[in-house]
């Protein structure tokens, strides 16, 4: 190929993915941050400022202080860090209870799809939000911090693998009778191997557009639970408990900094949907 | 000369037969679900009541024997369903009310919520969509989406807590959390129908909008938006507990907030029956109308 054309194919490439590169880069930029709040943030997110409690953005705190004096931006990035790691720990375990439970409802078939998407339209028949508020409310609400950033991302992840279990029992059931799975099953190969050699590898670009898209569902569900004082407990910030500031203001203009979680949260999870706009096409 | 029945008819009561047998069954199983979900709650049997130093033992003995009735999850149930046969939904542990009568005071608050809610979501979804569907610019197209983008990441208890700081009514919060998941699919929906080959003659033989979308893009987009309308209702039901437990709103969606909290298992039980059954209620309807609408047109 000559140099002119390489550099034309370039341009193109640049020019039709910009928003997804700039998204990308966006969303680099943030988890970088995030895990250098250590060197950005040496005083934590738990140290208590008392003398400056409830402060405005200074040179020391530039994002101020929260009303019992501990730094909001040091607390911003850990909370970022937070966020952001385990949204995607509970997207893990959500696309893979949704591949065990509709991939293998799918390959199966007859009544076990029959009971597996019973049980997934009764979880569908439920609003999300009213379903996740419920169970996190019936679980231990004083908890250690830890427990409950596990509690969180535990029911996230438990609770949010129906919707992609549909899609994957439909792609399973379409690959059980597909040509090569029938002159695998005629070579011999059955049961167990017969699915995780031959058909989970096959849902792979499914599994993977369920796990992507699933990040910032989760993202949002965490900060609305974290809102309502259901999501991880105090002293330990996130998204949602950062958000809950929200709660005390009286004016949006009189303390602006205290939206900065929030847009941090609305260009994160912007980002994620510019950069997986392709993969929302692959798993619906 | 023999009776003729009418295979589309016929079609059609199987699907609502279908649907209701589907609906009992969901709806009694979800309801089962809930209370064995509070039943194994941490501290379900810790009342704290019991703690109160102004109480007698006969009548701390009186408060455990009716939670001992709670103990066996299956015998609870059947009992509530006995009762629940007979108009009577229990009492609230928590409240001390009859659930009857608080889902009745704040059921209409909710209706209205959501309701308003809706239309305000429907209403703002089917401009938006419509005039990039009738505009086909894309600047317009873009500036619709980044709109609704927008308004997808921004959690829905965020939007319920600005509707506070800003004093606007809950009902606006819920349209604008149910506002983007409408326009999504009904953009997508209209922007089909609309390159369809016979629209794209209509237009250009210079049809009447109005008529082009009345006689030709609803038919084909109709049963599908239906089905939104069907997801849209419980978008707008799980919406309606933050709004309304951020906002002070005293409608079902605090009561199942107060009830999740309190492990108020008669009451959360009876919130979870209903909220299954208005979101069930809602697709199946979607789903029926929908049908209906094909079978005339075919």
């Amino acid at each position: 190929m000559s140099l002119g054309r390489m550099k034309i194919g370039r341009a193109t490439f640049w020019r039709a993915n910009a928003f997804r590169i700039v998204a990308c880069a966006v969303l680099l930029l943030v988890v970088g941050l995030s895990l250098a709040a250590n060197w950005l943030a040496p005083g934590g997110y738990v140290k208590q400022y008392r003398e400056a409690a409830d402060s405005a953005p200074s040179r020391q705190h530039w994002l101020g202080t929260d009303d019992i004096g501990r730094d909001r931006f040091a607390r911003v990035l850990y909370g970022t860090r937070i966020s952001l790691l385990l949204a995607p720990a509970a997207a893990f375990l959500s696309t893979l209870m949704a591949a065990l439970i509709g991939g293998m409802a799918g390959y199966l078939g007859g009544s076990w799809a029959r009971v597996a998407m019973a049980l997934t339209d009764l979880c569908l028949s439920l609003p999300w939000l009213f379903l996740l508020i419920t169970v996190r409310a019936l679980m231990p609400l004083n908890v250690s911090p830890m427990v409950s950033v596990l509690a969180t991302f535990l029911i996230l992840g438990m609770l949010g693998w129906t919707s992609a279990a549909r899609v994957l029992c439909a792609s399973a059931g379409s690959l059980r009778d597909s040509d090569f799975v029938c002159q695998a099953r005629a070579s011999g190969i059955r049961g167990a191997r017969l699915f995780w050699v031959h058909v989970l590898p096959n849902l792979k670009p499914v599994l993977y557009a369920q796990f992507w898209i699933s990040i910032p569902a989760f993202i949002l569900a965490e900060a609305n639970l974290g809102i309502l004082g259901l999501g991880v407990a105090e002293p330990m910030p996130s998204w949602g408990s950062l958000l809950k500031e929200l709660e005390g203001l009286v004016s949006v203009g009189e303390e602006p900094w205290k939206f900065v979680p929030l847009v941090l949260l609305v260009v994160v999870v912007t980002s994620f949907q510019f950069v997986l706009s392709k993969q929302e096409e692959l798993a619906a | 000369m023999p009776k003729q029945t009418n295979p589309a008819r016929g079609t059609m009561v199987r699907k609502i037969a279908r649907h209701g047998v589907t609906l009992v069954a969901t709806v009694m199983l979800g309801g089962f679900l809930s209370a064995t979900l509070v039943r194994l709650a941490p501290g379900f049997d810790v009342d704290e009541a019991q703690l109160d130093p102004h109480l007698n033992s006969e009548s701390i003995r009186a408060l455990r024997e009716t939670r001992l009735e709670q103990r066996n999850i299956f015998r609870f149930y059947f009992r509530s369903l006995q009762r629940a046969a007979h108009g009577d939904l229990g009492t609230s542990i928590s409240l001390g009310q009859p659930v009857t009568l608080l889902l009745r005071d704040r059921a209409p608050l909710t209706l209205r919520l959501v309701g308003l809610g809706l239309l305000l979501s429907w209403t703002a979804a089917m401009a938006l969509s419509l005039s990039a569907a009738w505009l086909r610019v894309q600047a317009y197209d873009a500036l619709t989406t980044v709109i609704s983008g927008a308004f997808l990441c921004i959690p829905a208890a965020v939007l319920a807590l600005l509707s506070v700081l800003w004093n606007v009514p809950g009902s606006l919060a819920v349209g604008l959390i149910v506002f983007p998941q409408v326009f999504r699919y009904s953009r997508d929906l209209l922007a089909k129908a609309y390159s369809l080959p016979h629209i794209v003659t209509a237009r250009a033989k210079g049809l009447n909008e109005l008529r082009i979308l009345f006689w030709h893009v609803v038919p084909v987009a109709g049963p599908q938006l239906l089905a939104v309308a069907g997801i849209s209702v419980s978008i707008a039901v799980g919406a309606a507990i933050p709004v309304e437990a951020l906002c002070g709103l005293a409608g079902v969606g605090q009561l199942a907030w107060q009830a999740a909290l309190a492990r108020d298992l008669p009451l959360l039980m009876n919130i979870t029956i209903l909220v299954t059954l208005v979101t069930l209620l809602a697709n199946s309807g979607a789903d029926v109308i929908g049908t209906m609408l094909r079978n005339r047109k075919a």
